[in-house]
């Protein structure tokens, strides 16, 4: 079944590359979504009006796109051209400067671009998790499948086993042998220790898999202090995850926002207005009343002056919890490894309360660490695997595979331990 | 050079019988298994028994697993500041200060806790080496014993109640008396204090204090100040007796000059001289080129009779042996004139006097003597405290303030200081923990540790070193400082009172802050410059050291040992751990007796394989009474080879009150009082000396003999090279040839790795770690064993477990001699985790859980070990340590630690103790072995910060615990695959000195070691040799 299952996966990975590479610009827009997340998130939305407008069809309202690209470099430089549409747009936004993007390169702003068309109209998933998530289901299927044939297997086996019996009997019978005492099937030593055998590999298996099992927590969704939403904060507004997670870049923790941090925003916004929140249960959350406990945090009241120093730390439950012997730092995936958050928190931008998404075992961190590329050519530390280097351009190294975490050794013992 | 000619133990100097059994047995001690052959059913743990067990263990367990997970919270802060990001470690430059002892720190604070100290490289002084002291003082900042209220009379009470209690009492003069102070800040507060206490004055009084020298410089140069040394710029060293790599002076900064003339350029081998006068075995001694054995009593005697010989006098008034030592001592010097140093430990101001002389003499005085540049690590005169006591007991004090200083415990009359203190209405203590002064004053103000603090200290004229704190006080303390003030009225803070103070001289807030970040102000460029001496001052010195007779009966050396110096180091728990580089004992002092001596004294003749195994096997030491001047005391006696044959010493700081701490506890025996006044000054060494065996033992944790290794593959005395500058100069390649010998057989060095194997050769992309050791500038200081304590969350196991030969030191130094028993030579040898890349643990660990990276590390991943033990059976260098108890405390069981550790281990996992492990280490739990890992959470934190940057690693990323700490920079480490770094360079640079260690094994280490050379001349390493024959 194993083996099955991890072919489905195989598979299901292998058709998930195949589209994706297919269909071009969708990676582009992988590298445009961090693009657009870091730079273009705290002022606009693909759909929606913020600070800046919304970006949905902007290629349509720029018909000449080396304008587009001068605008968002330098938007200043680009209003003094005497631009009409330029000009109108920024007397539309009460004359808020738009911030300059003299780094981004017209690549980049290609890339975002891209991104930006694939974001669909109402806000629905962006593609790129489709085809993991279309992956469980097909293999529930097969299971199903397996399971049944294997039954109705077994049964015609057990009638065939019945008949031949029957049958030597007969022929027995015939040529005079002295028939034995017939031995119901349920006595016949040879079914019990099948049976037996059976149900010893059987139970083994599960035993086995509820051991791994204990201490692992797939899954775990438990309730905090303050219904938090990253579907409001990450999907529907789309803030960056390093607004509020600022040690990703830079250390172990990705690190839970200070209340302060929470109050930059949150002193101005006092009300909760968009979809209804529901947990997963049914239960219909208030979101206004949500703030309110975020305030009592706080220690702000509503139309006074807030003193950040009556604020008191949220007590949050913590959800992902690694054993005290393994070592896991964010700013090695996030960072050095350019790993997107939804691989391992899963699509964090959809969740109401945050779910547990990965089982967090060593075999989920192994097996990503043998598929995963390292950033070989773009991070210059990987310069000094100079043969490495020679093998990829000789193609001695298979150049699709390119050289992943395991390659370099990220998959030794003290990677993680110690 | 011949095999084996270098011996650890009286044992493998004569291939003894326990010897012989001992290394062949696997396990050092007996298993905890009883024989039993009455049957399987009928035996002990029948197989029901057994099935009872697992039955058991196997519910158990599955009991405890499917209990509900613990909910965990995740707690933010409330406001982030906004330079502290959780999980990245902050560096503040601060100063480890201690009674005088000034040594430049940077403090690596984890989430707002220091945990570990790292010399600051910026310091010109100390050149970012530090000492054991340093790296165990920041476990002294989370020891549970510390005071945490102030108190009047022993009860609780608040600051305002003692200030208003104190204001009442404190109308008349009051007397000061501190440990030196090397704050200019603190001496203005003090000043100030003192003008508004009329008639007030300030002692500084040392525990082992300088004053000897202090007057003999004031009668030479008219000034009472010690001079900078430059041992660094010295060709000849002579040392009377004076251990300036261990306890004199400024131990970190002379190891480190020490260390530039004794490193060698293989192109023109070329190192200093040190020729050393020893009456007890000390580390200076150790490392010295040629050693000559005296008596205390005869220090005067060779310091009259080398003047003589460098003015190219006559040599008399000492014997044959020490004769040969000072023409030696005279020619090295008078040839290198104006590069030649002479230092004596005497607290005799006429044998200083005279020192200062040869000095002179030889050129020393501008040149490897600075008066340039004084030093205030010791400002104490003796006779001020004698004088202060006196007034006491006449009663003529009104008030006394304590800081720093211990005279109850340290003053050779404690008796006179307790009865005088009886005597003053006001007494005050500002210590830290309730020590054996600050039991008898009524008001105890305990000061912050020096990590809380802010400060100054100006170790050198004109180098300023900062203190900044890196918590938030603990407990309800205050600065010493603060009470001054508050006392002389000043309303000022000190924390503002040291900004102002210094704000002003450097250029307002920016300047401040800026030298606060680099933590030291150093001066533009030192001008060394002598100072003219006084010659009629000799001519009294001699007249007074010529009248006094070496004694002829058995002297008592009192010395301070390297980890507990004055007895600051007794209450730590790691210091106390670290086996002492000259006997390699730790938890306790003892009397150090010569081979000599024990043969008259114990009846113990080492040279006889059956009495040296009587000795050596058993822990337990005889005991001796000790009788000198109506004082006695009764201690084990160790055998140590270089000691004067009737010279014993005992090492002061032992015996220590109760209330510091767990560590003290049942550890050693105050020697204090055995010192007595002579003209003045306390001397801390005694003539007619009785010694009585008492018939008792007591056992002594000596770690000299533990992890042996001697197999018909080779044995540990193998693992270390040691030759003369006379043979390295006459044959450079000596060494290179003997490893080319032994190679042969495979075609030799360069196809020694793929031909003496079956296993492949694998490759090592990218980064291939690899660390090579000095042994020429190692002096075996120990500061490396306790930085790598602190680094890797090493467990303190306690001296039960120490004497059973479970110490978990990942890093150990080991000790070999050479030569004649009485006389040998010494070689230390840091030996840790070799890293072998062909690593015969690895091959039989069954469960895989060591094993090797592509990197070169031989990885041990303790969730994986089941703790077989074959790992550790199997090493040649025996560095792997197994977690025979829970000493840590991370097992989930609470109660499994009792009735296995001892308080002192028990008292290492109290929570406020646990603050100072290092969050980036699993802390190991029992039943696991380990072992060092060359600091990989430090290698993994070099890559990855390389990678932020995107950027190849370079040497700067990388400093792993051990080579961090070392004063002497003995140790490199870095990328050996990158042709450009510091472990590739000096791999190049010295070819021909380096080695492996047990190179014929093909374990293929990633250590190199570069071979000691002796700057000795060939003849007397014959001499040696012959000797022994």
């Amino acid at each position: 079944m194993t083996i099955l299952r991890s072919l489905a996966k195989i598979v299901s990975i292998f058709l998930f590359i195949t589209l994706s590479s297919s269909i071009g610009n969708q990676l582009n827009a992988q590298d445009g979504k961090s693009l657009f997340s870091q730079n273009c998130a705290s002022c606009h939305a693909v759909n929606k009006k913020l600070t800046g407008p919304a970006l949905a069809g902007v290629e349509d309202r720029w018909p000449d796109k080396k304008n587009l690209y001068a605008w968002i470099k330098n938007n200043q430089a680009f209003l003094k051209t005497g631009d009409a549409y330029a000009n109108k747009l920024y007397t539309e936004y009460n004359k808020t400067a738009m911030n300059l993007f003299p780094n981004l390169s017209d690549k980049d702003i290609d890339a975002i671009l891209a991104y930006i068309k694939s974001v669909p109209a109402a806000g629905a998933a962006p593609a790129a998790g489709a085809a993991t998530a279309a992956a469980p289901a097909d293999e529930s299927d097969s299971t199903l499948v397996f399971g049944l044939l294997t039954l109705i297997l077994a049964v015609v086996a057990l009638i065939l086993l019945q008949v031949n019996s029957n049958l030597k009997k007969l022929s027995d019978d015939k040529s005079g042998i002295p028939a034995t005492e017939p031995v119901p099937f349920y006595r016949n030593k040879a079914y019990i220790a099948f049976v037996a055998i059976i149900l010893f590999i059987a139970g083994g298996y599960m035993t086995t898999v509820g051991a791994m099992n204990l201490g692992r927590s797939k899954n775990y969704q438990p309730e905090q202090p303050i219904y938090y939403s990253h579907k409001v904060h990450a999907g529907v507004n789309q803030i960056n995850c390093q607004y509020c997670h600022t040690g990703t870049y830079q250390g172990k923790q990705a690190t839970l926002p200070s209340v302060n941090v929470c109050m930059n925003c949150h002193m101005a916004i006092n009300e909760y207005k968009g979809e209804p929140l529901v947990r997963e249960n049914g239960d219909v959350v208030d979101g206004t009343s949500e703030i309110k406990k975020l305030y009592k945090y706080a220690g702000f009241t509503e139309g006074q002056p807030w003193d950040a120093s009556k604020a008191k730390p949220i007590e949050w439950v913590r959800i992902h919890n690694l054993p005290d012997h393994v070592y896991f730092n964010h700013a090695q995936h996030v960072n050095a490894g350019q790993v997107a958050c939804q691989q391992c928190h899963g699509e964090i931008q959809k969740m109401g309360e945050v779910k547990q998404f990965a089982d967090l075992s060593m075999g989920w961190c192994v097996n990503c660490h043998r598929q995963t590329k390292v950033q070989f050519k773009d991070n210059g530390f990987y310069s000094i695997y100079e043969k490495f280097h020679a093998d990829l351009k000789s193609g001695k190294i298979d150049s699709t595979k390119g050289i992943t975490v395991e390659k370099i050794g990220g998959t030794e013992c003290q990677k993680c331990h110690y | 050079m011949e095999q084996n000619k270098n011996w650890q133990s009286f044992g493998e100097l004569n291939k003894s019988e326990a010897y012989n059994k001992e290394v062949n047995n696997e396990f050092k001690e007996e298993l905890p298994f009883v024989e039993d052959h009455s049957g399987f059913l009928q035996s002990k743990a029948p197989r029901r028994d057994f099935l009872k067990y697992l039955g058991f263990s196997t519910a158990a367990a599955a009991v405890a697993a499917s209990c509900e997970m613990p909910i965990k919270k995740a707690i933010p802060f409330a406001n982030k500041p906004e330079d502290i990001v959780p999980g990245i470690a902050d560096y503040y430059a601060t100063t480890y200060v201690q009674d005088g002892d000034v040594v430049s720190v940077i403090a690596k604070v984890r989430d707002g806790r220091p945990i570990k100290l790292e010399g600051n490289s910026l310091s010109p002084i100390t050149g970012g080496g530090t000492s054991a002291r340093v790296q165990a003082s920041v476990l002294d900042l989370y020891d549970t014993a510390r005071l945490r209220f102030p108190t009047i009379a022993g009860k609780e009470a608040t600051f305002e109640a003692v200030d208003k209690a104190v204001a009442a009492e404190l109308n008349g003069a009051a007397v000061i008396v501190t440990s030196t102070i090397t704050s200019p800040s603190t001496k203005a507060v003090i000043a100030q204090f003192l003008a508004k206490h009329p008639g007030s004055k300030h002692v500084t009084y040392d525990a082992v204090s300088f004053s000897g020298m202090l007057l003999a410089n004031e009668a030479s140069y008219g000034k009472r100040v010690i001079p900078s040394y430059h041992f660094e710029k010295a060709k000849a060293i002579v040392s009377l007796s004076a251990d300036f790599l261990g306890t004199w002076l400024s131990p970190v900064e002379f190891a480190r000059q020490y260390a530039t003339g004794k490193k060698i350029n293989e192109k023109n081998p070329a190192m200093s001289k040190h020729i050393h006068f020893e009456t007890v075995a000390s580390l200076t001694g150790s490392n010295a080129d040629e050693k000559y054995l005296c008596r205390p009593s005869e220090i005067g005697a060779i310091a009259v009779a080398l003047l003589s010989a460098v003015k190219g006098g006559e040599i008399a008034g000492v014997d044959a042996k020490l004769k040969a030592g000072i023409e030696a001592a005279a020619k090295a010097l008078t040839a290198n004139k104006g590069a030649a140093l002479v230092v004596a430990g005497s607290n005799d101001k006429d044998v200083q006097v005279i020192v200062n002389a040869i000095n002179d003499a030889i050129g020393a005085n501008g040149t490897t003597i600075n008066f340039g540049a004084t030093v205030n690590y010791r400002q104490g005169i003796d006779s001020d405290f004698a004088a202060l006591v006196d007034d006491m007991n006449a009663g003529k004090v009104n008030a006394i303030l304590f800081h720093g200083a211990n005279p109850v415990y340290t003053w050779p009359q404690a008796d006179k200081v307790k009865s005088g203190l009886a005597k003053v209405k006001t007494t005050i203590s500002f210590n830290g923990k309730l020590d054996e002064t600050a039991a008898v004053c009524k008001y105890v103000l305990p000061d912050h540790h020096f990590l809380e603090s802010w400060g100054d200290a100006e170790p050198v004229t004109g180098h300023i070193s900062f203190i900044q704190p890196t918590i938030a006080p603990l407990f309800k303390t205050r600065a010493f400082q603060d009470s001054l003030l508050l006392w002389s009225g000043d309303a000022t803070e000190y924390t503002n009172y040291v900004k102002n103070f210094w704000s002003a001289k450097l250029g307002g807030e920016n300047g401040w802050n800026k030298t606060l970040q680099e933590g030291v102000i150093n001066p533009a460029t030192p001008v060394v410059s002598g100072a003219s001496i006084n010659s009629s001052a000799v001519a009294a010195a001699l007249i007074a050291v010529n009248a006094s007779k070496p004694s002829t009966k058995i002297e008592l050396a009192l010395y301070q040992k390297v980890g507990i110096g004055a007895g600051q180091g007794a209450s730590n728990p790691w210091l106390q751990e670290l086996p002492d580089p000259v006997t390699r004992a730790t938890w306790d002092n003892y009397i150090i007796v010569s081979p000599a001596m024990a043969k008259t004294l114990l009846n113990i003749d080492l040279n006889n394989g059956g009495q040296a195994d009587a000795y050596e096997v058993q822990p337990p030491k005889k005991v001796v009474k000790l009788t000198v001047e109506g004082k006695s005391i009764e201690l084990p006696v160790l055998i140590i080879p270089g000691t004067h044959p009737q010279t014993v010493g005992i090492a002061v700081g032992y015996g220590r009150a109760e209330s510091l701490g767990k560590a003290v506890i049942g550890t050693g025996k105050n020697a204090f009082p055995l010192a007595c006044l002579k003209n003045g000054t306390v001397n801390f060494s005694c003539s007619d000396v009785t010694l009585t065996p008492t018939g008792e033992t007591y056992p002594v944790a000596l770690t000299q003999t533990h992890f042996r290794y001697d197999t018909t593959q080779g044995n540990r005395t193998e693992v270390m090279k040691e030759l003369t500058l006379a043979e390295f100069t006459k044959n450079p390649k000596v060494i290179l040839e003997e490893r080319e010998e032994e190679a042969k057989p495979f075609g030799g060095l360069e196809k020694f790795e793929a031909e003496a194997t079956i296993y492949p050769v694998y490759e090592r992309p990218g980064i291939k770690w690899g660390m090579n050791v000095d042994l020429n500038a190692c002096n075996g200081c120990g500061a490396c064993v306790v930085a790598c304590n602190a680094e890797n969350n090493v467990a303190i196991v306690g001296k039960p477990e120490v004497l059973r030969g479970h110490e978990m030191h990942w890093l150990r130094i080991d000790k070999y001699f050479s030569g004649d028993m009485e006389n040998p030579n010494v070689v230390f040898q840091p030996l840790m985790c070799q890293h072998c890349d062909n690593a015969p643990c690895e091959n039989v660990c069954p469960v895989a859980a060591t094993n090797h990276s592509s990197e070169g590390l031989n990885q041990m991943t303790y969730n994986r070990c089941i703790g077989t033990r074959y790992c550790a059976n199997n090493c040649p260098f025996k560095v792997r340590r197994f977690n025979w108890a829970d000493y840590t405390g991370a097992d989930s069981f609470p109660d499994n630690q009792r009735g296995e550790v001892n308080d002192v281990v028990l008292n290492m996992n109290d929570d406020l103790t646990r603050m100072v492990l290092n969050p980036d280490v699993t802390v190991r739990s029992r039943g696991v072995i380990e072992k060092c890992s060359f600091c990989v959470q430090r290698l993994q934190a070099a890559k990855l910060d390389a990678k932020k940057e995107s950027r190849p690693m370079v040497d700067s990323d990388i400093k792993v615990a051990c080579q961090q700490s070392c004063p002497t920079n003995a140790i490199s480490f870095g990328n050996a695959n990158d042709k450009h770094s510091a472990i590739t360079m000096v791999r190049e640079e010295n070819e021909l000195r380096s080695f492996h260690v047990l190179e014929q094994l093909h374990v293929l280490p990633n250590v190199t070691y570069l071979a000691k050379v002796r700057n000795q001349s060939e003849a007397e390493g014959e001499k040696a040799e012959a000797k022994k024959a």
